[in-house]
C-alpha cells in the first residue's frame, strides 16, 4: 500500500495555491492523476520520486517511510525505488539502448538486461543510439529501463502525450501488459480521457491542487451512463438559415455535426456558445470502425 | 638561419598547463553558477566575465601589482616557493588562468544549461549518486561544450600578448612566448623570423578552430 498525504505551496499561472493531496494506491493497481496542466499533478509525482520536497506531510510506501516532515525523514531520490517515465523519454543520448538499461541496474547483470530486451521486443534495437529511434520505440526503452529498477512504484508522467494516436494506443496496451505482468503499483499522470479510461483502476481528478473527485473511471466520467440519453457538451461554430429552418454546425470533441434548430432556440444562441446537445430515446447506430494503420 | 623553437614550445606548455588548471577550476565554477539560486549570481557572472572586456594592459597592470615582490600574492609566493612570481613562468600560468577563465566557464555553463533536467532526474531516480550522474550522464552529454571550452581556453592562452608583456616580460625559456618573441623580433627588425613565427601561429590557430567546428558538427549530428 502506498499512502501519500502532503501539502506544498505552489506558484500557479494565476497566483499561488496550495497542493494538498491525500491519496492511497492499492498494491498492483493503477491510479491516474487527471487534471489540467498547472494543477499540481507532476509536482505530486516528483514529490513521490524525491525530486521535490513537500512542505509538510508523509509519504509511506509498502510500510517504509519515504518522507515525514515531523520525523524529519526525507529519503533521497537515489534510495527510493521508483521507476520514472517522462514525456520526453529522458534516455541518455550518449548510451545505446542496452547501455541505458544496464545503467538502471545496481549490480550489473547483463543477462537480466538481455531478458528484458527480449521480453519487450527491443532486441533488434539493443545497440542503437536513442537518437535513431522513433518516439514509440524510445518510450518502450524508457519503460523497460524503469522496470529494471524493480520499483516499488512506477511513475508515468504523461508518457504518451508526445506520440501519434496509433502509437499511443499500442503503447497503452503495452503499459497495461507490463503493469500487470510485473505486478506493479503505478501512478499515471494523464489528461487524455480515453487513455485514463482504458488504463486506470482508479482516477483522482486534481483541480487547483485539490482532489476534486476520486473513483473508478466509470464513476468519474460516465455518471449518466444509466440514463439512456446521449448528451455531449459542444460548441456552436455557425448558424445559418435555410428556408424555414436553422442549421447549426456544432463541434463535439473533434467531431463536427450539423443539427437543426428552431426559431425560438436561435434567439438565445450565437456562435461560440457552449451548449449541451442531447438526444433522448433514440436508436443509435453502433458500427465497428476499421482499424487505423 | 636556425629557428629557435623555444618560444613555441613555451607557448604550448603554458597553454596546456593553463587549460588543465582551467578544466579543474572551470567545471566546479560553471556547475555552481548553473545551480545557484543566489541573488548575487549576476555579480558573480559579471566578475567572471570581466577578463572578456578589460584591456589586457589593465589586467596585466593589476596582476603586476599583485605578483610583484611588494604585492601580497608575490610576497606570499616568494615565502612559499622561494622565487618571484612576476616575471616567472608560474606568474604567466596564474595570469593566463585568470585571463582565460571566462573562455572556459562560459561554454561549460552553457553546456550545463543545455543538459535536459529530466536526464539528471532520471539518473538520480535510477539510484545514481550526484558524482556518478555528473561523470556518466551530464559531462558525456555536453561533450561538445567541454571541447569548446578547452579549445577556446587553449587558443586564447596561445594568443595572449598584453598580459604576458606586463607580468612576464621577455625572459628566454621562462616567459618569452611566441607572441612576445614576434614583438621582439619586429622591434629588432628581424622580419624574416617574425614572419616564420607569425605564420606558424596563424596556421596553428586556424587548424585548431577548424578541428573544433568539425568535431562539434559531428557530435551534434549524433
Amino acid at each position: 500500500m502506498i499512502r501519500i498525504d502532503v501539502t506544498k505551496k505552489l506558484m500557479g499561472a494565476d497566483g499561488p495555491f496550495e497542493l494538498a493531496v491525500n491519496l492511497e494506491i492499492a498494491p498492483e493497481s493503477l491510479l491516474t492523476l487527471y487534471g489540467k496542466s498547472g494543477s499540481g499533478k507532476t509536482t505530486l509525482l516528483r514529490m513521490l520520486a524525491g525530486l521535490e520536497k513537500p512542505d509538510r506531510g508523509k509519504i509511506e510506501v509498502n510500510g517504509k517511510v519515504w518522507f515525514d516532515s515531523r520525523a524529519k525523514i526525507d529519503m533521497p531520490p537515489q534510495k527510493r525505488k521508483v521507476g520514472l517515465v517522462f514525456q520526453d523519454y529522458a534516455l541518455f543520448p550518449t548510451m545505446t539502448v542496452r547501455e541505458n538499461l544496464l545503467f538502471a541496474q545496481e549490480k550489473k547483470e547483463p543477462r537480466e538486461v538481455d531478458k528484458m530486451l527480449a521480453l519487450t521486443g527491443l532486441e533488434s534495437l539493443a545497440n542503437r543510439s536513442p537518437a535513431t529511434l522513433s518516439g514509440g520505440q524510445k518510450q518502450r526503452v524508457a519503460l523497460a529501463r524503469a522496470i529494471l529498477r524493480t520499483p516499488d512504484i512506477l511513475l508515468l508522467d504523461e508518457p504518451l502525450s508526445a506520440l501519434d494516436p496509433n502509437t499511443r494506443r499500442r503503447l497503452q496496451d503495452e503499459i497495461l501488459k507490463t503493469h500487470r505482468q510485473f505486478g506493479l503499483s503505478t501512478l499515471l499522470v494523464s489528461h487524455d480521457k480515453q487513455e485514463v479510461f482504458k488504463l486506470s483502476d482508479k482516477v483522482a481528478v486534481i483541480e487547483k491542487g485539490r482532489i476534486a473527485k476520486h473513483g473508478t473511471p466509470l464513476e468519474i466520467f460516465f455518471k449518466r451512463l444509466t440514463s439512456n440519453k446521449f448528451s455531449f457538451v459542444s460548441t456552436i461554430l455557425s448558424i445559418r438559415k435555410i428556408d424555414a429552418i436553422y442549421l447549426a454546425v456544432v463541434e463535439t470533441g473533434n467531431e463536427l455535426a450539423e443539427v437543426v434548430l428552431c426559431e425560438n432556440d436561435v434567439a438565445s444562441l450565437s456562435p461560440g456558445d457552449q451548449v449541451l446537445v442531447a438526444s433522448k430515446a433514440f436508436n443509435p447506430i453502433v458500427m465497428k470502425l476499421p482499424e487505423e494503420h | 638561419m636556425t629557428l629557435d623553437l623555444e618560444p613555441l614550445v613555451l607557448t604550448l606548455k603554458l597553454a596546456f598547463i593553463t587549460t588543465v588548471i582551467l578544466y579543474l577550476l572551470g567545471l566546479p565554477t560553471a556547475w555552481l553558477l548553473f545551480r545557484t539560486r543566489t541573488r548575487f549570481k549576476p555579480v558573480l557572472e559579471a566578475i567572471f566575465a570581466l577578463p572578456l572586456v578589460l584591456p589586457p594592459s589593465v589586467l596585466g597592470f593589476y596582476f603586476l601589482l599583485m605578483f610583484s615582490r611588494n604585492g601580497w600574492l608575490g610576497q606570499l609566493w616568494e615565502q612559499l616557493f622561494g622565487h618571484q612570481l612576476a616575471f616567472s613562468f608560474d606568474g604567466l600560468v596564474l595570469g593566463s588562468v585568470i585571463f582565460s577563465f571566462p573562455f572556459m566557464v562560459h561554454p561549460l555553463q552553457a553546456g550545463f544549461n543545455a543538459v535536459p533536467a529530466n536526464l539528471i532526474d532520471a539518473s538520480y531516480s535510477l539510484g545514481k549518486s550526484k558524482i556518478e550522474t555528473m561523470f556518466r550522464v551530464i559531462l558525456p552529454t555536453m561533450k561538445s561544450s567541454l571541447l569548446t571550452g578547452g579549445v577556446l581556453a587553449f587558443a586564447h592562452t596561445v594568443g595572449e600578448f598584453g598580459v604576458v608583456l606586463m607580468i612576464g616580460g621577455s625572459i628566454a625559456g621562462e616567459t618569452r612566448v611566441a607572441s612576445i618573441a614576434i614583438y621582439d623580433l619586429v622591434e629588432s627588425l628581424d622580419y624574416q623570423t617574425a614572419h616564420l613565427y607569425a605564420a606558424i601561429l596563424f596556421i596553428f590557430s586556424f587548424a585548431i578552430l577548424m578541428t573544433v567546428y568539425l568535431v562539434n558538427k559531428k557530435l551534434d549530428l549524433r
